[in-house]
This record gives C-alpha cells, sequence and structure tokens, in this order.
C-alpha cells in the first residue's frame, strides 16, 4: 500500500458504538485504518441511558463477541451492575443489562482504539464523499484536507443536520453541546443516497444528593458471579443499586396542562420518534387512563451525581421539565444538572444497502449504525462490526460474510432493515427473531465464533474453548442417554427427594432430566455420577437443549419450511412492473428493494403473501418454459 | 402480465343448445373481430364494455359458418381482468369446433385447464379461497353445496379466518409484550386468562373442522350400500325407492354388473345408493367373487341397509352381517311384512337397536317413507337447514386449520404447564401463520404494531 500520510485502507467516519466496532475490526485484519471523530474527546460516548444490553439487546451483544467485537469486553471492564432481566422466564429471553461507568467505558474504548496498530485516529469533520466512476476514493474534511482509501464506513449516528429541540428553542448539533455535520448529507444525496430525517429523546439527568431515595424502591443487581463476555471468567461484579419510583396524577396534570408547550404538540417536531422509547409527554398524551408511569433512577457512573431518569424523556422547556421532575415521588427536591432534549438528524433509507452494510450504488462505500435508522449502542455496535468485517473482507478479497436470520440476531436486524420499511428509528427485541429458541445469549459462541475464527478476530486459543465445549456437551449428552436408572426403591428414593415422580421402568438420565423439575447438577450428583468437565456451562447447555428439545425441533422444522422460498432467487434485473397481479405497491417497494430471493421478498412491507403467490407462480412458469 | 391470448370452450361440447367460447387476453377482440361480421356492420372495437352484439362467424373462405351474439368485457371488467370476448354459438360438435378452430388460426393459443382461473387470481381479481370456491361452483353436484361456495366466493371463509386471526393476534401481543417489556409496569397476562382465551380460539377452530365433514357430504354425496343373503329383495327395495324419485335419478356410469349404482337426492343431499350382490358362504368361484365385492363395499360406504326377510327364519348369516355393520351407520330393513312372519323379534333387538329397524313391503309398497326418514336421520340429522348459513371448508383447508389447531392444542398444554410465555407463543404464532396462509396473509409486523398500540411500553 501507498505510504503516503494520508493514504489508507479503510476510513471510518464517526467515532461512536459502531465507528469503534469497524475501526477495530480492518484495524485487527491488518488494514491501515484512519478513525475520524468531530470530537477526539468524545469517543463511543453514551449519550442516553447509561447502560449496555437487556432483552433482545444482549443476545446483539454477545453474538457480537462471539464473533470478536468489542463492546461486551469493554463493558465487563467499566460496569457498576449487571442484572439478569427475565429471570423468571425461559433461557430464550433472558437477558444480561450491564450498568455502565459511562465516563470509563470513553476512556477504556479510546485505549483500546490507541492501542491498536494500524488504527490511526483523528479529529475532523467529514464534509464530502470522495467518488470516482461509482467506486468510493476517500473523503474531505472541513478545512479541505483530503483522506484517501480503497474503503470508507459511514457512522454519523445523530450528527447528520442534526437540530436540538428543547420547548420552543432549538440548536444546531449533532448532541447536546457539541459540534455538528453541515455538509455530508448534500454529499451522500449528490452521490444518489436518499435521506430522510428522524428524531430521538433523552430524560433529563438530575442530582443524586436532591433525591430521598427512602421513597424509592431500591433495584440492585446480581449477587452470583457472572460474566458479560464469553472470553472472561465469571467474576462477582461492582452492584451500585438503581431505584424506582412512580409518575403520579399530579405529573399527568402538569403535562396535559401544558401540553401545548411540547414540541411534539406544538409542531416544532414532526418527524418520526421511536415508539418503543417514547416521551412522557406522548405517554400521557395516548395513554390517559394510566394514573402512574414507572421511573427508574440510574447512576450514570461511579465517581458522579449525575442520575439518569429513564421513563422521564421530554423535551418539554427546562422550567417545566423542574416541574414534572419534582412532581414524582422522592424528586421532589430533585434538581436536574442538564435538562432532556429532543434532536433531529438525517438518516438514510437502509434500504439503498446490500446485506454486507455496503451501498448498492457507490462501490466500497458502506453504512453503520444510527444513520441506518437503528437506534441503541447495540444495534450501532453490530452493524459497524458487520461493516467492518464486509469492507475488509472485500479489499482482501475474502468471501463476504452474510448472517442469516436463522442463526443470528445481527442477521434479523439487518435483514429487517434492509427489506423492511421503517417507520421509526429501529430497536431489536426477541420478538423479531421468529427462532429466538434457537438464538439465544448462552449459545451465541457455539453458534457463531466459527465465523470470527475464520475471518481472523478470534485467536485459536478462543476457538479450542469453543471446540472443546461443543465436544464435552456431546459427550455428556450421550452419557445422559447411556446411563440408565432402574426403578428400585433406593432409586426412587432419592427422585422422591427431589421432588420428582417415582418411575416404574428402567429410564435414562436423559428421559429423567426433561422433568422441569429436574436440575442437571442436582441429577449428577444425587445418583453419585462423577462427571467432570472443563467447562461449567456446558452443564447449562445440555440442560436447555433437553427440557425444551420438542420446541427447538419445532423450530428446525420450521426454517426448513422457509428455507425453500430462500433458495428461490430473482435476478435484479426483473421487471416486477410487468406482472399486473402485484399491487401498486408491491410493486414499487420490490422494484425499490430490489430483493435477492423469494424469501427476502416476502418478508418486505407491503409485499403479500398473494404477491409472493404470483410472484412464485411467475417464476416457476418462466423457468418451466 | 401474460403476453399471449387464450380460448377454450367454456360449455360442454354437444350437450346443450347453446355454446360458449370464451376468449381472454390483450388481442381477444381483435381476433374475434377476424371473424366474425356483425348485421349493423358494427365493429367489436367500437363497443363498450359489457354489451352484446348479433351477427355470423365467417371461415377463410368467407363462408357463414355459425349465427352467434359475442359478448365483451373490456379490461379490467371481466372475469380474467383482460379483455374477454365470449362468442354465443348453436350447439353441435361441428360448428363449435369450426369455430374454435377460426380462433386459434387467428392468433389465440388453447387454454390449458383452469387457466382462466389462474388469470384471475394472477390478475388479482380474487384470493385463494375464492379460487378455490370457484372450483366448488363449478363441480357442486347439488343446489346446497352450490350456496355454500358461492358463500365462500363472497369470502365469507376469509372473514371468519380473519376473525380468529385477530383473536389470536390479540394474545400474541398480549404474551410478547409481557416477554419484551419485562421492566415496564403494564398488566402482564396471567396464565388462566391465557388458557381461556387459548380455549375459546381452540373451539372455533373445531367448529370449522366440524363442518368440513358436513361439507363433504354436501359436496360428495353419502355412500348407502343394501346388504343381505340373496333374495331377501335388495334390488326390489332400491328399484322402488328409485322409481318414487325418478325425476332425479341420474344413472353413474362404469359401475360393475355386481354392484349397482345408482344416485337419488334427499332433501338436497346426494345419496348414492348401491345394491350389492347377496352375501352368504358359496363354494362356487363366481359368486364368492361377487361375495367378496360385497364386503369391499360394506367398507367404502357411509351407511349400510341391512335387508332380511320376514318370511324366513335367521340363520346364523344374518347374525354374522349385523355384526359386521356394527361399525357403520346402519339401518336394519325387515322386508316382506305382507306374508306370514317366521323371524323372532325379540332375538333381533338382542343385536340392534330397537330405533334403528324398519318394517316395509316392496311388494306392496309400504313402509318406504319410513325408511327414506331413517336414511335422511343417519345422513345429515337434524342439522340440515343449518348447513347451507354455517362455513363449510374444503379438504386443504381442514388441513391447514388442523394443523393450526394442534398449534392452539400445543400453546394449551404449555400454558397448563406453565411453561414460560416464549413457547406457548410459539405455538400461537404458527397457528397465526398457518391460518394466514389459507387466506394468503402472513405477518410478523403485525405482533409490534399492535403492542405499541395498546401498551404503554418503552424507556
Amino acid at each position: 500500500m501507498n505510504n503516503s500520510k494520508n493514504v489508507f485502507d479503510v476510513i471510518v467516519v464517526g467515532a461512536g458504538h459502531a465507528g469503534c466496532e469497524a475501526a477495530l475490526v480492518c484495524s485487527r485484519l491488518n488494514l491501515k485504518t484512519l478513525l475520524l471523530t468531530i470530537n477526539i474527546d468524545k469517543i463511543a460516548l453514551m449519550p442516553c441511558n447509561p447502560s449496555i444490553g437487556g432483552v433482545g439487546k444482549s443476545q446483539l451483544v454477545a453474538e457480537l463477541d462471539a464473533l470478536g467485537g468489542q463492546m461486551a469486553k469493554t463493558a465487563e471492564k467499566t460496569l457498576i451492575q449487571l442484572k439478569i432481566l427475565n429471570k423468571s422466564k425461559g433461557p430464550a429471553v433472558q437477558s444480561l443489562r450491564a450498568q455502565i461507568d459511562k465516563k470509563a467505558y470513553e476512556i477504556e474504548m479510546k485505549y483500546v482504539l490507541e492501542n491498536t496498530p494500524n488504527l490511526i485516529l483523528r479529529q475532523g469533520n467529514v464534509c464530502n464523499i470522495l467518488v470516482e466512476n461509482q467506486i468510493v476514493k476517500g473523503v474531505e474534511i472541513e478545512g479541505g484536507i483530503y483522506f484517501y482509501s480503497n474503503a470508507v464506513i459511514v457512522t454519523t449516528g445523530t450528527f447528520l443536520r442534526g437540530r436540538i429541540i428543547i420547548g420552543d428553542k432549538e440548536y444546531k448539533a449533532g448532541r447536546m453541546g457539541e459540534y455538528l455535520s453541515l455538509n455530508l448529507t448534500k454529499s451522500l444525496n449528490n452521490l444518489g443516497i436518499k435521506t430522510d430525517r428522524y428524531q430521538t429523546a433523552t430524560p433529563p439527568r438530575i442530582d443524586k444528593r436532591t433525591i430521598d431515595f427512602s421513597k424509592t424502591i431500591e433495584q440492585p443487581g446480581e449477587f452470583e458471579p457472572l460474566n458479560f463476555s464469553f472470553w472472561n471468567e465469571k467474576t462477582i461484579h461492582k452492584n451500585i443499586s438503581s431505584y424506582l419510583t412512580y409518575t403520579n396524577k399530579k405529573t399527568h396534570e402538569i403535562i396535559a396542562k401544558n401540553i401545548d408547550k411540547s414540541p411534539i404538540r406544538s409542531g416544532i417536531i414532526s418527524t418520526h420518534g421511536p415508539r418503543h422509547c417514547p416521551s412522557i409527554d406522548r405517554k400521557v398524551i395516548n395513554f390517559p387512563e394510566k394514573t402512574r408511569h414507572p421511573v427508574f433512577i440510574e447512576p450514570e457512573g461511579e465517581y458522579t451525581n449525575e442520575m439518569y431518569l429513564q421513563g422521564l424523556t421530554t423535551s418539554m422547556p427546562i422550567e417545566f421539565q423542574q416541574l414534572i421532575v419534582n412532581s414524582v415521588e422522592g424528586l421532589e427536591n430533585a434538581r436536574i444538572i442538564r435538562p432532556g432534549y429532543a434532536v433531529e438528524y438525517d438518516y438514510i433509507f437502509p434500504s439503498q444497502l446490500n446485506l454486507t452494510l455496503e451501498s448498492k450504488i457507490i462501490e466500497n462505500l458502506f453504512f453503520a449504525g444510527q444513520i441506518n435508522g437503528t437506534s441503541g449502542y447495540e444495534e450501532a455496535a453490530v452493524q459497524g462490526f458487520i461493516a467492518g468485517v464486509n469492507a475488509s473482507l472485500k479489499l482482501l478479497k475474502k468471501p463476504e460474510l452474510i448472517l442469516t436470520r436463522e442463526e443470528s440476531y445481527t442477521g434479523v436486524l439487518i435483514d429487517d432493515l434492509i427489506t423492511k420499511e421503517l417507520y421509526e428509528p429501529y430497536r431489536m427485541y426477541t420478538s423479531r427473531a421468529e427462532y429466538r429458541l434457537l438464538l439465544r445469549s448462552d449459545n451465541a459462541d457455539l453458534r457463531l465464533s466459527k465465523y470470527g475464527y475464520e475471518i481472523g478476530l478470534i485467536n485459536k486459543k478462543q476457538y479450542d474453548k469453543v471446540l472443546n465445549k461443543e465436544k464435552e456437551i456431546q459427550i455428556l449428552n450421550e452419557f445422559l442417554k447411556q446411563k440408565v436408572i432402574f426403578p428400585a426403591s433406593k432409586n426412587n428414593e432419592i427422585l422422591k427427594n427431589m421432588n420428582s415422580a417415582v418411575i416404574e421402568v428402567p429410564t435414562n438420565l436423559y428421559q429423567i432430566l426433561k422433568r422441569p423439575e429436574i436440575r442437571i447438577l442436582d441429577l449428577l450428583n444425587n445418583f453419585g455420577f462423577d462427571f467432570t468437565i472443563k467447562d461449567n456451562d456446558v452443564y447449562n447447555q445440555v440442560e436447555i437443549n433437553t427440557k425444551y428439545e420438542g420446541y427447538i425441533l419445532k423450530q428446525l422444522e420450521e426454517i426448513k419450511k422457509y428455507s425453500n422460498l430462500e433458495k428461490i432467487t430473482i435476478p435484479q434485473t426483473f421487471d416486477y412492473f410487468k406482472i399486473n397481479g402485484l399491487t401498486f405497491e408491491a410493486k414499487e417497494k420490490l422494484n425499490s428493494i430490489k430483493p435477492n430471493t423469494l424469501g427476502q421478498a416476502s418478508r418486505i412491507a407491503g409485499v403479500s403473501p398473494a404477491d409472493i403467490s404470483i410472484l412464485l407462480i411467475y417464476l416457476k412458469s418462466k423457468s418451466g418454459r | 402480465m401474460e403476453e399471449d391470448t387464450i380460448t377454450a370452450l367454456a360449455t360442454k361440447a354437444g350437450e346443450s343448445a347453446v355454446n360458449i367460447i370464451k376468449i381472454s387476453g390483450n388481442n381477444s377482440i381483435e381476433i374475434a373481430q377476424k371473424i366474425f361480421k356483425s348485421k349493423s356492420q358494427r365493429k367489436l372495437q367500437e363497443l363498450k364494455t359489457y354489451s352484446m352484439i348479433y351477427g355470423n362467424i365467417y371461415d377463410e373462405n368467407g363462408d357463414i359458418i355459425d349465427e352467434v351474439i359475442i359478448s365483451i368485457m373490456k379490461t379490467p371488467h371481466s372475469y380474467t381482468r383482460e379483455d374477454v370476448v365470449e362468442i354465443n354459438c348453436h350447439g353441435g360438435i361441428a360448428a363449435v369446433n369450426k369455430i374454435l378452430d377460426l380462433v386459434i388460426k387467428s392468433g389465440a393459443r388453447l387454454a390449458e385447464p383452469g387457466e382462466f382461473t389462474k388469470r384471475a387470481f394472477m390478475n388479482g381479481r380474487i384470493d385463494l379461497t375464492q379460487v378455490e370456491a370457484i372450483a366448488d361452483i363449478i363441480y357442486a353436484k347439488t343446489e346446497t353445496s352450490l350456496k355454500i361456495a358461492a358463500n365462500n366466493l363472497k369470502g365469507i371463509l376469509s372473514q371468519e379466518i380473519k376473525s380468529i386471526r385477530k383473536d389470536l393476534l390479540d394474545l400474541i401481543i398480549d404474551v410478547e409484550a409481557s416477554i419484551d417489556f419485562t421492566e415496564e409496569d403494564i398488566e402482564i397476562i396471567t396464565y388462566d386468562e391465557m388458557l381461556k382465551r387459548v380455549k375459546f380460539i381452540s373451539s372455533k377452530l373445531k367448529e370449522l373442522i366440524k363442518n368440513e365433514e358436513k361439507g363433504e357430504i354436501v359436496k360428495n354425496g353419502i355412500k348407502v350400500a343394501i346388504i343381505g343373503k340373496p333374495n331377501v329383495g335388495k334390488s326390489s327395495l332400491l328399484n322402488l325407492i328409485i322409481k318414487k324419485d325418478k325425476a332425479i335419478v341420474t344413472p353413474i356410469p362404469g359401475t360393475t354388473r355386481d354392484a349397482v349404482e345408482e344416485i337419488l337426492y334427499l332433501n338436497g343431499i346426494p345419496v348414492i345408493m348401491t345394491d350389492t350382490a347377496g352375501i352368504r358362504e358359496s363354494k362356487n368361484m363366481i359368486e364368492k367373487i361377487g361375495v367378496n365385492k360385497s364386503m369391499g363395499e360394506i367398507e367404502r360406504s357411509d351407511i349400510l341397509i341391512i335387508v332380511i326377510d320376514n318370511s324366513r327364519k335367521i340363520t346364523n348369516e344374518d347374525i354374522e352381517i349385523l355384526n359386521k355393520s356394527k361399525e357403520k351407520k346402519h339401518i336394519l330393513c325387515i322386508n316382506k311384512i305382507d306374508k306370514k312372519s317366521k323371524i323372532d323379534k325379540m332375538e333381533i333387538k338382542k343385536y340392534i337397536d330397537e330405533k334403528l329397524i324398519v318394517e316395509v313391503s316392496a311388494l306392496k309398497n309400504t313402509g318406504i317413507d319410513k325408511l327414506e326418514e331413517k336414511i335422511k336421520d343417519l345422513t345429515i340429522g337434524k342439522d340440515r337447514f343449518e348447513i347451507e348459513e354455517k362455513i363449510i371448508i374444503n379438504k386443504r383447508q381442514k388441513i391447514t386449520i388442523q394443523k393450526a389447531k394442534e398449534s392452539i392444542d400445543n400453546a394449551i398444554n404449555a400454558i397448563k404447564n406453565k411453561l414460560s410465555q416464549e413457547f406457548p407463543a410459539l405455538d400461537l404464532r404458527n397457528a397465526y401463520n398457518l391460518l394466514g396462509e389459507i387466506i394468503g396473509e402472513n405477518t410478523n409486523e403485525d405482533i409490534l404494531n399492535g403492542i405499541f398500540s395498546k401498551f404503554c411500553v418503552g424507556k
């Protein structure tokens, strides 16, 4: 490669959660990588909630971790509480959530970036993407400096023509108090990339010393040893509590009376905001019958008095924010440190991308994170990773990495982005993954680390650990099927002590483990089986697979059933307008998205199964003739 | 969408006074004009949609083939949504074939079976349940089955499925919300409530499946076999029933000499009556074959009429036949009551419910009405008049609905066992998708949209 100072293999624009993952992947794959950020002091910022993970999101983080991403490792180093959500439910929907010390996270991530070979960190506000013959050539930053590269990954978050709104005031800013990108949108539009506006908001932060915690409910984390990253040993983590309180009639009255001051009502905000993250104003308007809404008070870090008010997102004028906060029990005397606000920004329609996150029209130009219409640190990070991997693989002339819906939440996320019409910033849920019983956090390493290893982001030692786990699972499975318990009174006595029914015929351990009340370690210990394994997680995997075997098989069958549609390819040149039977909406959607397979077409919003039947018959009759 | 124009004879050749040749496609009007001259000298292209015109069909030499009326239905106001021309010509195979030949020579292609309906579907005029309804109308044997098919064409089945799916979706939304929004202060659905709502959905599906069985009877008729020893009067009994209803008797071709089939209609239900060879132990090879066939007939029939002779003593063979018939719906018909009775009725009642016994005399034509009444009772019970109003599904739909019900029942089990919500959720989603297949709707996004409109969720 060229030795010139301003020539790189890959340039990453933006150093948020997407940008950091993308830059780390490229540099770790030995590509000379430039990471440009508007402000070098604001790397890997968490401008909203002080946590990583949560229902649906921790699955994404686990997958990223299994593939060789950074987020889980940095989170584990800087977390101040770890909690299992959905603890009473099954393993597929249980999720970890880490409360993070925000400042520590930023510093830790910057440290990792600064100490990664091939990675150059630099401040600069990108205003122009350089393209020749529809192939990306580099970027220009404000001030007229040019950087050249073979690939560019754009991860600008909320910075494109960012506009901050509080009450009737507005400011141009990418985040509160920060500079923005005024010109990059125009450059993208000139390249033929279509954009639109989205909006999202954040609640006020208050001073810890002004909260009456006696009126709130303490929410501690878990006390047992856990790990947030597969590659770390389980340990007992810091456990700094959050607190729960509720809004009340008074809160709702204040909001209702002053609703005309809310930018949502006044018309200052007309763009789509996320329904999954509604402001308190919107909650009160849309659900007048509710007498209270929960408010979680979460620490922003270990060494700060700032507390985040989850559930109290608002962009009302500051004086009303103060009134709203003080109406909540426990917060009567609370002092706002910084107000909540809404931010509006440009995003690109993600349907303009391939499943590799590369632009369909400009070669080697990739997009990841909030610019693709998503919300959430975790959603951004996995996209940054996938974009980074595919940009690198392309430059290294290796086959691309596309994860499918059947094997990962990451696949669900990207497939949804590209095929579904978005009406709001996209957030992950377990209900979005049709095969969620298979796509668990606990087996992400077994599902995906083979890819990380093949690409070179998981090392041999790590991968051997996974292979060993796989092997031990198999051995334990066979062991359980071979070992038979006879209906002797001694054995039935053991079963009775485990609150389980007696057996009347010889039964293997595997069958007994299927009983919901039986735990695997108790079973082995009580019947005196000595089974030593290296990886304790093996017990957990075998127990899950045994207990839920019926459901797991059902999901595998479903995958088989629908895989036929995935195999029917549609040529990119296919003219949907010549098929009269399709609805006009379907024709337009299909024509703009140009799905690669009938399976992908079937997931496009506005394309009904009737349309798919017509396409199927058409494609089959054409190939038959 | 299709570039070519298709044609076919829409009526049965040679069977009626008037035949209709249908042409559909971009060039249908142009093609018809090539072989047609109207009396009024107007061209077909000048006509508005839904109009008719009188004139003659000419062949290549300019000779008149037939005088016809042509109707024009222009796109999209036609069955296929394409330009459609219908030529109403005289019956008679030669003329019809000649006209069809001319149409094809002028640029149309002979349609494949069902191609007109396929085009209607492809052009978005009808949905899948309606395609099936059309097939049912074409093959409907009776007025009742026609009415059911017509109801389905109107979309009544779709409406019912949609309503069941709506209930299902509402339930899924509640279940999913309590999985994905675990921290929220929303009212999480209890297992008891889940169970109540799933059971209700299960009962609705059960009813649809039950109706299918009745629908099959209405559509395909019911098989009744008359069995018994030789010379007890089986054939004369059959003749008598048929003679009475002679006006609506149609012989079914292809019946064997040994088992004679006749079809008759009882209150609109087709009843296929089969007369069988007499059953008795025999050493004669040919008779043995006949007897075996009779036993086969018993297997295939829905209802058995066992005939015994009032004037002869009951034999072991009679008892054996009675016992063999127990697995099917059956009637015992005591014939020849005009003769002196030699049978022991008390003994017969040991083998058969008194209510199922009818006494007749084929010779004197007495008791036949009672026999018919009994057949009717066993065929459709007292529900007959309700059937017309009910939604009747076909075999394909039944299989899918059964699968959906299986999933629903799995969910019931999972809920009873208090499994975590994602497990019953999987079964419920399966059922939701399966029902979507019937009406051609199937989407995942419904669930999240429902959650956001119903609950106040989110951080």
